[in-house]
């Protein structure tokens, strides 16, 4: 059995303002194996929410059920609309996920139709498309890159510009996976920034707890399947047993 | 360099005239348009991406060369694994892209005669490969990669004499020196490629058996490939050593098809023209006796397997989409 | 290595690199059939091609031997076209003795050898220039435009955006093998053939399984973003006046070179 601790759990209630609701997610892969056992998890608005836990704790299984990429027992809800099969296109605009390795994220030969592809599957005008492309890649502060060949980019700016391809859809929610893996310092330092500066409810999976500490007011400690802490990134930090419990470490 | 090894089989641009070009690109065409419409009604939206990467993929595996004799080396064309991985139809869709991308970005064979490298290197790769597996599906790990093994070979076999005959066809090479010429240098290439694919298919079954196993793509072929590849083959076996010692026949059809001047009227300047190996050493027949042991061996084999087959055929699931697993659940 | 070994565009703001991908497509393919379709030993035709082809590289800014440079790689090629010498029926020019066989070359023979190497040198100058002139994804449109099927196009435009990918991927595994052939002092270092080939086949199989993980990775990344299973993309390309005033002016030059080729 996981060690839970139950102190930590569910110190943000649901509210009004809630942007994501998860209720009581379980979820199987085909071949038997658990990754999802309950989890229950809500996101206000503006929220910044780091999302920490050891490898095959169920982030990522977590992150792909919450467009519909996966599909398991229990309720999702994005700005009160509960996630089903008919509305997947909506609910898909409105969760902006960023994969983790941009070269997976970046699939088009040009950065702008990388970028322009959320848009243009949500059925936008050609001049809408053109001018999400524009103000998304200005968020990111890759302008310059729009008519560049995607292999051409180093790891940071492809980080940047797989952050724009989502942002191009005007999600509710950023979802990123391992945001700086893979980063040197400085373009670590420069997402950082990034981060910092978009003015969007995020969840953030991620191991570098320096990231956690320095950018997020509030952390989710997931692992076998389950949400063992949510609480204040400081108090959880503190928490040394409960940080040696699931493999992580104070920064 | 590392890129696109140089092929023998990538036609240039004017190697074929215009007439058979045309006539390459006709059957290409017709081929693509039915696979393309094949690959719309049984793949999934997921197929687009797969399909996209192991073209890719077939690209980049071809730059894996091994070591085989007194620096040449061996190294996948990738047709027939193509064609085991995704099923006949979309492994022809991805190395149709591999082709064109080799021809029109590093003038890797011509864009006039693409559609004549898309046949001999794609099409009849494709098809004689996935006909021969697809008539051992059901069997035994020995037997399935034995199959694929011969099946490599003659996929190369089937291409070089395509390309063989299209260069006489053009009228620019004699019938019984291209046609050995082309099989012998690749009854090499086919052995590295055999080598190479069964190892490779090796690999995937050890680790990952559900990307080969009932209720995938590859395994919904119909029972047509299995008469296609045999087809292919046994005219790849009867008509290269034909074509390599007795031309006659041959040169009479393509002179009345008005694809090349008759050689024999012109005698006179001909006469002097011989290619005693043909006669003596007789290297075609060499080569036409191996792919002839293995032919018949392989269609005894195949004739008993079906056989045995037929009761189990309508076991196989038809959606993918069930069958295998995403990928997430591999992470430990 | 550096992904740039594959990329054969060049990046200049010439006339030619201006010019709409379409009508660059169009003219370079008319071009190379239109050599396919001169008849062999029309000199005035193929130095009128020629011309062709400079005009057209002195357009790009690439420099006037830019193709002629690079031409140098294709044209080992053309001497695969060798066999015509001995196969053309004609008058007898020389007969020598190689080995054991007897070749005679005739006149026809050479005629139609020179041809067409001339014809493929001309072809594969022309093709390199395309692409040292057209982003590879403005060719691919190109292609859309052209009514290529979508399914084409896209499976092309994923195999390049991933050709880099994947053959980085490939480098990573030779090296990891190179490391690792090592020898002890005094042996011969590797097996056989078949243990080698396995080796390479065991390299494949594990880029496949790589590839094939990726494809499923990439899928989520298309669906996160909208898709349903129907490629959609802009028309990124318009044809003004001064498209259709060089595609006219290439097709007269075209023209003209056919009409001194066969009268």
């Amino acid at each position: 059995m996981p060690i839970t601790h139950p102190i930590h759990k569910m110190v943000f209630p649901e509210s009004e303002g809630d942007v994501l609701k998860v209720r009581d997610l379980h979820f199987s892969y085909p071949d038997g194996h658990v990754a999802l056992r309950g989890i229950s998890l809500n996101l206000c608005s503006g929220d910044k929410v780091a999302l920490v836990g050891p490898n095959g704790a169920g982030k990522s299984t977590l992150m792909l059920h919450l467009n519909g990429i996966l599909e398991g027992r229990g309720e999702i809800e994005l700005r009160g609309l509960r996630l089903s099969r008919n509305n997947l296109p909506v609910i898909r605009s409105m969760v902006g996920l960023v994969f983790q390795n941009p070269d997976d994220q970046l699939f088009s030969p040009t950065v702008f139709e990388d970028v322009a592809f959320g848009p243009l599957h949500m059925g936008l005008p050609e001049a809408d498309v053109r001018a999400r492309v524009t103000s998304a890649l200005e968020a990111v502060r890759m302008s310059a890159f729009k008519d560049r060949l995607s292999h051409h980019l180093s790891v940071g700016e492809k980080k940047r510009i797989a952050i724009a391809t989502v942002l191009s859809m005007n999600p509710s929610v950023l979802v990123l996976d391992e945001p700086s893996a893979g980063l040197d310092p400085r373009a670590r330092r420069s997402l950082i920034n990034l981060l910092r500066e978009l003015p969007i409810t995020m969840l953030v999976s991620t191991h570098d707890m320096r990231l956690v500490q320095e950018l997020f007011p509030r952390t989710v400690v997931m692992d076998d399947g389950q949400i063992v802490a949510d609480g204040l990134t400081r108090d959880i930090l503190e928490d040394e047993e409960l940080l040696t419990a699931h493999g992580l470490e104070k920064p | 360099m590392l890129y696109s090894p140089i092929q023998p089989m990538h036609i240039p641009d004017n190697f074929l005239s215009i007439t058979v070009s045309l006539i390459c690109w006709a059957i290409t065409i017709i081929t693509l348009g039915v696979a393309i419409s094949r690959t719309n009604k049984s793949l999934g939206e997921r197929q687009v991406p797969l399909m996209g990467v192991m073209a890719a993929f077939i690209f980049a595996a071809q730059m894996i060369n091994f070591p085989v004799l007194g620096g040449t080396s061996g190294h996948l064309l990738g047709g027939v694994l193509a064609a085991i991985a995704l099923g006949p139809w979309a492994g022809m869709l991805v190395m149709t892209a591999v082709i064109a991308v080799q021809g029109l970005l590093f003038q890797d064979g011509g864009l006039i005669v693409m559609g004549a490298n898309i046949l001999n290197m794609g099409l009849l790769t494709c098809a004689v490969g996935y006909g021969l597996y697809r008539s051992v599906i059901g069997s035994n790990r020995t037997v399935k990669l034995a199959v694929i093994g011969v099946a490599a070979w003659l996929s190369v076999m089937a291409g070089a004499l395509s390309t063989a005959l299209q260069i006489w066809l053009s009228g620019n090479a004699q019938l019984q020196v291209i046609v050995p010429a082309m099989l012998f240098f690749h009854a090499f290439i086919g052995f590295g490629e055999a080598l190479i694919t069964v190892a490779a298919v090796l690999f995937i079954i050890r680790t990952r058996p559900d990307l080969l196993g009932e209720g995938t793509e590859s395994a919904q072929g119909g029972r047509g490939w299995i008469l296609t590849g045999v087809l292919l083959t046994l005219i790849v076996v009867l008509l290269s050593p034909f074509a390599s010692t007795n031309p006659d026949g041959l040169n009479r059809v393509a002179t009345d098809l008005g694809f090349i001047q008759s050689a024999q009227t012109a005698s006179g300047p001909l006469a002097g023209y011989t290619v005693p190996f043909l006669e003596s050493v007789s290297a075609s027949k060499i080569v036409a006796g191996v792919i002839g042991i293995i032919v018949v061996l392989a269609i005894v084999f195949i004739t008993g397997r079906s056989m045995q087959n037929k009761r189990g055929l309508n076991t196989q699931s038809n959606n993918i989409q069930a069958t295998r697993p995403p990928i997430e659940n591999r992470k430990p | 290595m550096h992904s740039d070994a594959f990329d054969r565009y060049h990046h200049h703001d010439s006339a030619l690199h201006r010019l709409d991908p379409r009508i660059k497509v169009v003219v370079a393919i008319a071009f190379i059939l239109s050599n396919a379709l001169l008849p062999d030993g029309a000199w005035m035709a193929f130095g009128l091609a020629w011309l062709f082809l400079i005009l057209a590289n002195a357009l790009s800014d690439l420099g006037l031997g830019y193709t002629f440079r690079r031409s140098f790689i294709a044209l080992p090629f053309a001497l695969v076209a060798i066999t015509v010498l001995f196969s053309v029926p004609g008058k007898p020019l020389s007969q020598f003795h190689f080995m054991m066989w007897d070749f005679t070359v005739t006149d026809a023979g050479l005629l139609r050898f020179i041809s067409i190497v001339i014809r493929s040198w001309l072809s594969v100058q022309m093709a390199i220039l395309l692409v040292a002139v057209t982003r590879f994804p403005d060719l691919i449109h190109a292609f859309e435009h052209l009514r290529v099927p979508a399914i084409l196009t896209t499976i092309i435009a994923f195999l390049y955006r991933y050709l880099f990918v994947l053959t980085d991927e490939v480098m990573r595994l030779l090296r990891a093998r190179q490391s690792r052939s090592a020898a002890a002092a005094g042996q011969r270092s590797g097996g056989g053939v078949l243990w080698r080939a396995r080796v390479a086949g065991n390299m494949s199989g594990q880029l496949f399984l790589r590839s094939y993980e990726r494809s499923d990775r990439i899928y989520n990344a298309m669906l996160a973003r909208g898709y349903d299973g129907q490629l959609l993309t802009l028309n990124p390309h318009e044809l003004h006046a001064r498209d259709w005033a060089y595609a006219l002016a290439a097709f007269l030059f075209i023209l003209a070179t056919q009409f001194v080729g066969w009268f």
